[in-house]
């Protein structure tokens, strides 16, 4: 049993979805990146998504590719992202997913990877641009190898024969990507989100998370009621890129974090009363 | 005795080379791919189509041409030229991009999307969109853009959109960055004409298929024109290596024949003063395919630098990695100054202004000819017109003349 898997284990005892938001490691250093950890664990993260930045990020939007160009300029190596996790790990006591391209995984080879991410203490490892058909090569035996959960993603396209793939290959959690496309805002969620996330769920024996383009409170409070996790992104990414002179910038985060999760907290709450 | 059975090649693989390294949106639309071109590609039908379309409106079968006042300027092996410069739009693109439009509208859907680096891909695709009645836009960058202005302009009268891109390098890998996210995004109404030997499978098989016409033709032409069909030295420029896998395919199993391809050496030897991905890549994965690529340690892709916009990438086809492993084709580069001499040299002695791609070619064989006996055949192909690179030329005589200048 995985700390993810205890994570959603005890999300289903309250009744509510796990919000996990998603941060670019280096954006715009690593030392912050180390005090927004600690600021996103307090507001309410109950998993954290810690993005790798890779020069040719095919599957983000303006925003994610903008973090990535700082996280770079920065100077941010896979080697600092495992370190910093290293340090941090224990005391945040909230699991962190690597959210990845695959090149900087092989570049490193997939077993030394593997084995490097499980003794920072990396919960699990989740490749955007790697389907299962790649991934079971190589990563996915590795990361087994090491007790790290491998998550891959599912989106509208997915016909059955894939659900039923990505949910063998998968563990700790199944990231349902809400529509086609890139990462980032949007301000309408898909009319069909909630019937496809109950598709999936029948299909697949594994929590489901949906992210891609939740951004507001409502939106995170109308994914909760279907999903079994809510990802938000760029809406972050975007608030610490917009604030970039503020002098407290983790309490920012601390505070947008606790009121994008708020509602699942609050239905929870209320559901017990 | 042992026998060691030979493992069976997987599908999408060259050896452990290509596969789909793409995010799962694109895995059914991919397989959905496969399923057509498969079935079409073995269809009478569709191939008599497309045979048509290439004989009529692409203008094939292109000449193959004895160079002789080239060959006598450098004096040795009888050089031979496959004139894809002559087909429509000035370049072997188009052999590809109407291929994929006749699938595109098979498919029932009604856009295209294309990157495009020298602009001769955006311009086939516009075309053959055109030609087929498809919306198209076509994804550049925005430095790229600025060095082939006129191929520009002739997709926008095409009536393509024309999307600058300014991310990274601005240049073809940013290009098709930007093409990736479209797809991703429209991909159930849009086809993404990818214009290399590049990305996820069944591109890489798929263009070169519809490719290898150029060695096809050149082969039963040479038969006619020269008495054998096997050139000793076939030599092209390999960018995402489509037009060298065009002309390779058909000598592949004839080990008479030696394959040399070209890359860009660009203007020095360091990681990002070129784009040879043999001389300084590393295997990794890239746009959909695991190739050989230029990258740092930590795996992130460096930009590079060729005078050829078409040449300016820093992966190259999967295939050729598995050719180049097998020991069938050679890989060596040209640099941007050799390049720009063998255009010089082809307009001096053919009248032929060539594309600063296929002027790599040129400078290669320009290297083997002296070589060579006068009873040798140098098959060379010709991808492109010069036509979009007059400026690029002008540009580069001038500055190194005052570089030269100076120096004195």
């Amino acid at each position: 049993m995985s700390a993810i898997d205890d994570v959603f284990m005890r999300c289903a005892r309250e009744e509510r979805a796990a919000f996990i938001p998603f941060l670019m490691a280096g954006d715009p250093n690593l030392d912050l990146t180390g005090a927004f950890l600690d600021a996103a664990a307090a507001g309410g993260a109950d998993i954290i998504e810690l993005g790798v930045p890779f020069s040719d990020p095919i599957a983000d939007g303006p925003t994610n590719q903008r973090a990535t160009v700082r996280a770079l300029q920065a100077g941010t190596k896979l080697s600092g992202i495992l370190e910093l996790v290293a340090r941090r790990r224990d005391r945040l006591g909230v699991p962190i997913v690597l959210f990845t391209y695959f090149n900087p995984l092989h570049a490193r080879g997939v077993e030394r990877f593997a084995e490097q991410a499980a003794a920072s203490g990396v919960d699990g490892v989740l490749c955007v641009d790697l389907p299962p058909e790649e991934g079971g090569r190589a990563l996915v035996p590795a990361l087994r190898a090491q007790g790290v959960d491998a998550i891959f993603l599912l989106s509208p396209t997915s016909t059955k024969e894939r659900i039923d793939r990505v949910a063998r290959a998968s563990s700790g959690f199944i990231y349902y990507v809400s529509r086609t496309g890139v990462t980032g805002e949007r301000t309408a969620l898909p009319p069909d989100l909630a019937k496809d996330v109950k598709r999936l769920g029948k299909r697949a024996d594994l929590p489901i998370a949906v992210g891609f383009g939740i951004s507001t409170p409502a939106q995170v409070a109308a994914v909760g009621e279907a999903a079994d996790g809510v990802v938000v992104g760029s809406a972050l990414v975007r608030h610490l890129e917009e604030n970039a002179g503020h002098p407290d910038l983790p309490a920012l985060l601390e505070d947008r974090v606790r009121e994008l999760s708020a509602p699942l907290r609050q239905k929870a709450e209320r559901r017990r009363a | 005795m042992l026998i060691r059975s030979k493992p069976r090649p997987e599908p999408g693989y060259f050896g452990e080379f290509g596969g789909r390294f793409v995010p799962e949106t694109l895995m059914a639309p991919l397989d959905e791919l496969i399923r057509v071109y498969d079935r079409l590609s073995r269809t009478r039908a569709f191939r008599r189509r497309l045979a048509d379309v290439l004989r009529d409106y692409v203008g094939r079968p292109t000449p193959l041409y004895f160079a002789e006042r080239l060959s006598t300027e450098l004096g040795g092996a009888r050089i031979f030229l496959k004139r894809e410069d002559l087909l429509h739009t000035g370049a072997h693109k188009i052999n590809n991009a109407v291929g994929q439009c006749l699938l595109t509208r098979e498919m029932g859907k009604e856009r295209v999307i294309a990157e495009t680096g020298a602009g001769q891909h955006g311009v086939a695709t516009a075309t053959a969109a055109a030609f087929l009645g498809l919306s198209c836009t076509v994804y550049m960058g925005s430095e790229d853009m600025r060095r082939q202005r006129l191929n520009v302009d002739r997709m926008r009268l095409l009536g393509a959109e024309v999307v600058p891109v300014d991310s990274g390098s601005r240049t073809l890998k940013d290009a098709i960055n930007e093409a990736l996210r479209d797809w991703v995004t429209h991909v159930r109404t849009t086809h993404y004409v990818l214009g290399s030997v590049l990305g996820p499978d069944p591109f890489p098989r798929m263009v070169r298929d519809f490719h290898r016409v150029i060695g096809d033709e050149a082969r039963v032409q040479l038969k006619k024109q020269a008495g054998t069909d096997a050139p000793d030295l076939a030599v092209a420029c390999v960018g995402g290596g489509s037009n060298s896998i065009g002309l390779f395919t058909a000598f592949l199993d004839d080990r008479r024949v030696r394959l040399i391809g070209v890359e860009a050496g660009g203007r020095g030897s360091r990681l990002g003063e070129h784009a040879a991905r043999f001389h300084g890549g590393k295997t990794g994965v890239l746009h959909g395919t695991r190739t050989m690529v230029l990258q740092d340690d930590e795996g992130q892709i460096v930009e590079t630098h060729s005078v050829s916009a078409g040449l300016d990438y820093p992966a190259i086809g999967p295939e050729h990695v598995w050719l180049q492993q097998q020991g069938r084709v050679e890989y060596t580069w040209a640099s941007d100054a050799e390049a720009i001499d063998a255009f010089h040299l082809l307009a001096r002695t053919e009248g032929i202004l060539p594309a600063l791609e296929s002027a790599h070619a040129i400078a290669e064989a320009a290297k083997h000819a002296p070589r060579l006996s006068g009873k040798r055949i140098l098959l060379v192909n010709l991808s492109g017109r010069g036509d979009k690179d007059v400026e690029s030329v002008n540009d580069y005589d001038r500055m190194h003349a005052v570089a030269a200048a100076e120096a004195r």
